[in-house]
């Protein structure tokens, strides 16, 4: 159709470098040691520490109490990214269902009370909101990472817009049939959301994964720590070492980035169509 | 939100009392479906997770937030006083508020003309290519799925004092960089870190917003301009201008609110003669100088920022979808 340049191909080689470049580093020099990357710099070749680095990582990490390991943290970092994903979807569609498929009193203020949460995300209420949690005891539990964060419309915008596209005769026909609410719902709408869960389950994975102001307030026992907070806690103990665990910060951030980073590789497809049409 | 002079009403609109008499019986102009279900307790079943959840969690504090800007606490716990909008006159007044918003200000400008241009540009070109395309395109996005206090960490390495390569070229080319220390060397690892972070989201958009640019349309666009540069500044720039104002907001508020894990990686809790955003600021003077009244006078003033923002956003993703 055009004629293609070289020039194209070249700027779209230095985008990607300079995308891609860091990560590649960060990861290879995962596998040296320490004193090796601090006395020869960052690597793009892979060195034969890998091993030791990601085990330690893995299993010896201390922190202050001593009990908080790699492993506790990333499955923390799992807990987080299912339990918001799944919340989020089941909440957001339930609420959905509700604002699209009945005509009720109060309808109308209860969709702007919902939406009104799209004005103003979490960081500008942080302070109030931790004494919220401190008030309901909320302060190292799960319930309290995960819960605040679904008070946001985001879901229910997305699903809202979804069940608008789904054609009445759906609904005509089983009313025919003598469906009620209930049954639409589990029988009809959740069987033909499935490709919008999907998409909709990626991108909260990762939003519910990622988060790292609201872990950081939440937790002070390290048993709850997450990756994103167990990279603050890593960086806390640099401060004052004569040579800094390079090496077990890299391995970190690895650990940290490959579960989203896979599942976007992998579902990409999903993941555009999702991210594109939700409009955040 | 729609009920602004400057939106061209029609004759027909009807009256703000006709409309909340519509909206306190649940009806509306024009329903979403033909169909609906009636009356009865069930819709609130369905609804009612996510009230309590947006009630306690996001009304509550909100509230909370508005009533304690206008207080002062006591260092040690002993009750409040009631001081009027004195915290927004203190806030609005220090010059480290000022210098902190005017940097905000900047950070947002620049963050958002790099990502955004980096963003169409390779979008544009992986548009055109044919070969690699694909390879490119999950290359480029994998980027996206990067934590933001990991992309800080990462920077931080690039930037580090004793084997950083960028403070290495930035030797190389006679200028000390210390990141952390000196005033505009953090500002350029902030910006390049936080610039990095976003070009994939944007990349996305764009890509998909020219996608959708029929073949039709491109094909008489080719006949009609034989310059490269003419073709994209008469065709597809105006084709893709909702995209680009929908990720211009996008982009502000990323800035604003998400990059403050990258700040708090690199600035480290240290603020001296470090700079951050109003957002970093909020919580330094909250949970660090315990000024809970100040914090939250802060987190108003940004509250009234970000709706208005969002405001703005909502009311062109309408036109958008009329359009669409």
């Amino acid at each position: 159709m055009q004629k293609i340049k070289p020039f194209d191909h070249l700027i779209l080689i230095l985008g990607t470098l300079f995308l891609c470049v860091p990560v590649l580093m960060a990861l290879m020099s995962s596998t040296h040691t320490a004193v090796d990357i601090h006395s020869n710099g960052l690597f793009i070749t892979p060195g034969s520490n890998g091993y030791a680095t990601y085990e330690k990582v893995l299993t010896h990490r201390g922190g202050f109490t001593g009990d908080v390991t790699g492993l506790l943290m990333l499955k923390n970092s799992l807990i987080m990214g299912f339990g918001f994903a799944i919340g989020k979807i089941v909440l957001s569609m339930m609420a959905a269902y509700a604002l699209v498929y009945f005509r009720f009193r109060f309808a109308t203020v209860l969709f702007w009370m919902i939406f009104a949460t799209l004005l103003l995300p979490l960081e500008v209420r942080i302070m109030p909101s931790y004494q919220v949690m401190s008030q309901l005891h909320l302060l190292n539990s799960y319930t309290g990472l995960i819960v605040p964060l679904l008070a946001s419309a985001t879901g229910t915008f997305f699903f809202r817009q979804f069940f608008k596209s789904v054609p009445d005769e759906l609904l005509e026909a089983a009313r025919i049939d003598g469906a009620g609410p209930w049954k639409f719902f589990i029988d009809v709408l959740v069987p033909l959301s499935k490709t919008m869960m999907a998409a909709i389950f990626i991108i909260m994975f990762i939003y519910g994964w990622n988060q790292y102001l609201w872990p950081l307030l939440m937790t002070t026992d390290e048993s709850f720590y997450t990756l994103m907070r167990g990279i603050k806690s890593i960086l806390q103990v640099w401060v004052g070492s004569q040579i800094p665990d390079y090496n077990e910060a890299f391995a970190l951030a690895v650990l940290a980035m490959v579960p989203p980073v896979a599942v976007v590789v992998i579902f990409q497809r999903m993941f555009i169509k999702g991210l594109t049409e939700s409009d955040k | 939100m729609t009920d602004t002079p400057l939106s061209a009403q029609g004759p027909t609109a009807p009256s703000f009392l006709h409309r909340l008499r519509d909206w306190w019986s649940g009806e509306t102009a024009n329903p979403v479906k033909r169909v609906q279900f009636g009356h009865g307790l069930t819709p609130w079943l369905f609804v009612l997770p996510q009230l309590a959840v947006v009630v306690i969690f996001f009304y509550w504090p909100s509230a909370q937030a508005v009533t304690s800007s206008f207080y002062i606490e006591d260092p040690f716990g002993f009750g409040s006083t009631f001081v009027g909008m004195e915290n927004y006159a203190d806030a609005l007044g220090s010059k480290e508020y000022l210098s902190t918003a005017w940097f905000t200000a900047f950070f947002c400008v620049v963050v958002t003309a790099l990502a955004l241009g980096i963003g169409l540009l390779l979008a544009v070109k992986a548009d055109k290519v044919i070969r690699g395309a694909e390879s490119y395109k999950t290359l480029l996005i994998s980027v996206y799925a990067i934590a933001p206090p990991v992309a800080g960490l990462i920077g931080m390495m690039f930037f580090d004092m004793h084997m950083g390569p960028f403070t290495r070229l930035f030797a190389f080319f006679g200028h000390e960089l210390r990141v952390g220390v000196d005033y505009w060397d953090t500002t350029i690892a902030l910006i390049t870190i936080s610039v990095w972070k976003q070009i994939p989201y944007n990349f996305i958009f764009f890509l998909s917003g020219l996608q959708s640019v029929p073949v039709s349309v491109r094909e008489a666009a080719l006949i009609d301009a034989r310059s490269g540069w003419r073709r994209f500044k008469d065709v597809t720039l105006p084709l893709l201008a909702p995209t680009a104002f929908f990720l211009l907001i996008i982009n502000i508020t990323y800035t604003m609110f998400d990059t403050f894990p990258i700040i708090d990686v690199i600035v480290k809790d240290k603020p001296a003669n470090n700079p951050m955003t109003l957002v970093y600021k909020v919580y330094l003077d909250g949970f660090k100088g315990n000024d809970i009244g100040g914090s939250s006078a802060q987190s108003v003033i940004l509250m009234v920022v970000v709706a208005a923002l969002t405001v703005l956003q909502f009311r062109f993703l309408e036109r958008r979808v009329h359009y669409g």
